[in-house]
């Protein structure tokens, strides 16, 4: 008897060490593309294309590839942009995308329910349907190569529908006597909106915010296409650009580099939010 | 009288209370009504109509009839290629990621303490990170003298390695590799979520019912997943259907347009080409193309009884 448990247990033991060395054996190939980047960024062109890939450690270490970089192009610029538009657009969707929620949750108005099937159907149309129209739009209306062009393509297209829609089903969980009761005591409808409900919502706007904030982050072709200027770029197009002007990999490794690393960093700040809401899109689009 | 005259007054305020909601429900909603109107319900009727054009950008469009459509089904070698190789992409990556992603669901549902946590980060971390980045990095992985990959193969004794991304054998294989390598992560929350949802007691009464480990999933896990299940294939096929940003940065539809997609031509016929009459047809048939993957996914899950 006792020495089964003891068999058991080794057993157990065994188990757990198999397991723990797979999962980190699996750990290290998925984060060895980011490690292997970061570190090459700082080797020598003569290491880069001389030794072994294998040979992961820069021999000596350098920062000429950075120092190329932000001659090239204006990298500083590009991290700004970046950064600049993946807060301030998802703000301006979740503006937008959820005060047409409520509206579509606690408001009676006529052809509202077909309004919101509307809204989702266009979660169904790939982007390039909409992409030659829209362009043109942008072009006629004077607005190529300004930020507006990004901001509307990203408020009024498919990926602010899933907002809408997910902003709805949250809304449709507060219960109402929270927002009747303002309203007995004389709240105007844009108060209870901005008093309760979106309070009350904050866990919808964490989602939202970071599922638009990635898909601002990475965009890439239609900031491509609209703008025009370089000052303007954001990292992602960026790249693109590098990988045309640029022919030395140890540079291009480090505009990657420089481009993975602050999505990186927030990441790991907000990495409960960030799984929370990949979690949560599992009921919608995106 | 002055009772008969004070009587209508509540309900004609009841009325106008109501008229106002409405009112204030077109407030609310119409700023995204009228964005929605231009930059996507307008511009989907506008793309139809482009579509049976002939259209540069810099001269007004010129209606031709069905023409791009019977192009693009009769005289366009590329056409069933381009169409091949979107498959290709398909029928191997949703498989691929849906299976991958599951199992390192299971995995990681394991409470083995804080080390998971960590794990789970470093799962996921790929597909946080911008596919246009994450493409520069794998193309000099997959570079066939010098990248990481190939001196690792031969290291390991593989004298002749793959050429990957330079020899149309490979090369969309190796794209393959990537965006398994990149997408899994994302899918394997999405699992995860679904797995929390199944109540403890149904393993520990199978359990006691004799089943084994592997009846248990096959018996538990996958019936109670079937909702995730499908969310995931849905998001899963639009999302290897739309791949283009990877095949954008690593090969450019190459080498001899093995790589290429439906939707990188549309981009090509497009922005390269100005032949936007052209595009927009063949964005449309892409697009009937996807709404029926989708709706025969729905068909088959009826069929399966789900809800």
């Amino acid at each position: 008897m006792k020495q089964r448990t003891l068999g058991m247990s080794t057993r157990k033991k065994w188990g757990t060490i198999v397991y723990h060395t797979f999962m980190i054996l699996l750990s290290l190939i998925m984060i060895y593309p980011f490690v292997w980047s970061v570190l090459s960024s700082f080797k020598t062109s003569e290491q880069l294309y001389g030794s072994s890939s294998l040979n992961m450690w820069p021999q000596p270490a350098t920062l000429d590839n950075y120092k190329r970089l932000f001659e090239v192009l204006p990298f500083d610029k590009f991290i700004c942009n970046s950064i600049f538009l993946s807060i301030a657009i998802p703000l301006s969707m979740i503006a937008v995308a959820s005060l047409a929620a409520y509206a579509l949750t606690r408001l009676e108005f006529k052809g509202r329910n077909l309004l919101f099937l509307a809204f989702i159907a266009t979660m169904m149309v790939p982007s390039h349907v909409t992409l030659i129209p829209n362009y043109k739009i942008v072009v006629d209306a004077g607005l190529a190569n300004t930020y507006l062009a990004l901001f509307l393509k990203c408020m009024f297209t498919s990926a602010n529908a899933f907002n809408i829609f997910f902003f709805r089903q949250y809304f449709l969980s507060i219960p109402k006597d929270l927002e009747h009761a303002a309203i007995m005591d004389g709240c105007s409808r844009l108060g209870v909106f901005f008093k309760i409900v979106l309070p009350n919502a904050k866990p919808a706007i964490a989602t939202t915010a970071i599922l638009s904030f990635r898909s601002v982050w990475n965009e890439f072709l239609w900031p491509m296409i609209v703008i025009n200027d370089y000052d303007k770029l954001t990292l992602t197009v960026g790249l693109k650009y590098l990988k045309e002007w640029e022919p030395n990999w140890a540079v291009l490794l480090a505009g990657s580099t420089i481009s993975i690393i602050p999505i990186v960093i927030i990441f790991l700040v907000f990495q409960k939010h960030f799984m929370s809401s990949a979690m949560n899109s599992g009921f919608g689009g995106k | 009288m002055v009772k008969e005259k004070t009587k209508p007054t509540p309900q004609k305020r009841f009325l106008t209370l109501k008229r106002r909601e409405a009112c204030l429900g077109w407030l609310f909603v119409s700023p995204a009504l009228i964005g929605f109107s231009i930059f996507t319900f307008g511009s989907i009727l506008y793309s139809l109509y482009l579509s049976f054009t002939d259209y540069n950008l810099l001269s007004a469009p010129k209606w031709i009839g069905l023409e791009n459509y019977i192009r693009a089904f009769t005289n366009d070698q590329y056409f069933y290629r381009y169409f091949g190789n979107t498959f290709y992409f398909v029928l191997l990556l949703v498989p691929l990621v849906l299976v991958i992603s599951l199992g390192l669901a299971l995995l990681i549902n394991r409470k083995v303490g804080r080390i998971n946590k960590a794990y789970r980060v470093a799962l996921f971390l790929p597909s946080i990170t911008s596919t246009v980045a994450v493409s520069m990095v794998w193309l000099w992985i997959f570079n066939p003298d010098m990248g990481l990959l190939n001196n690792f193969l031969t290291a390991l004794g593989w004298n002749n390695p793959p050429m990957w991304l330079a020899d149309p054998a490979w090369s969309k294989p190796a794209l393959v590799i990537m965006r398994v390598w990149q997408m899994s992560g994302y899918y394997m929350i999405m699992f995860l979520a679904g797995l929390q949802t199944i109540p403890e007691n149904l393993y520990e009464a199978a359990e006691v019912d004799g089943a084994n480990s592997v009846q248990r999933f096959f018996k538990i896990t996958l019936p109670m997943l079937s909702n995730t299940s499908f969310m995931v294939a849905i998001l899963l096929v639009i999302e290897a259907f739309n791949m283009f940003e990877s095949i954008f940065i690593m090969t450019e539809g190459g080498p001899l347009g093995s790589t290429s997609t439906i939707m990188y031509y549309i981009y090509e016929q497009a922005f390269r080409n100005y032949d936007m009459g052209y595009a927009s047809a063949l964005a449309w048939i892409f697009f009937a193309l996807i709404l029926v993957v989708t709706l025969v996914q729905y068909r088959f899950r009826n069929e399966q009884g789900g809800e």
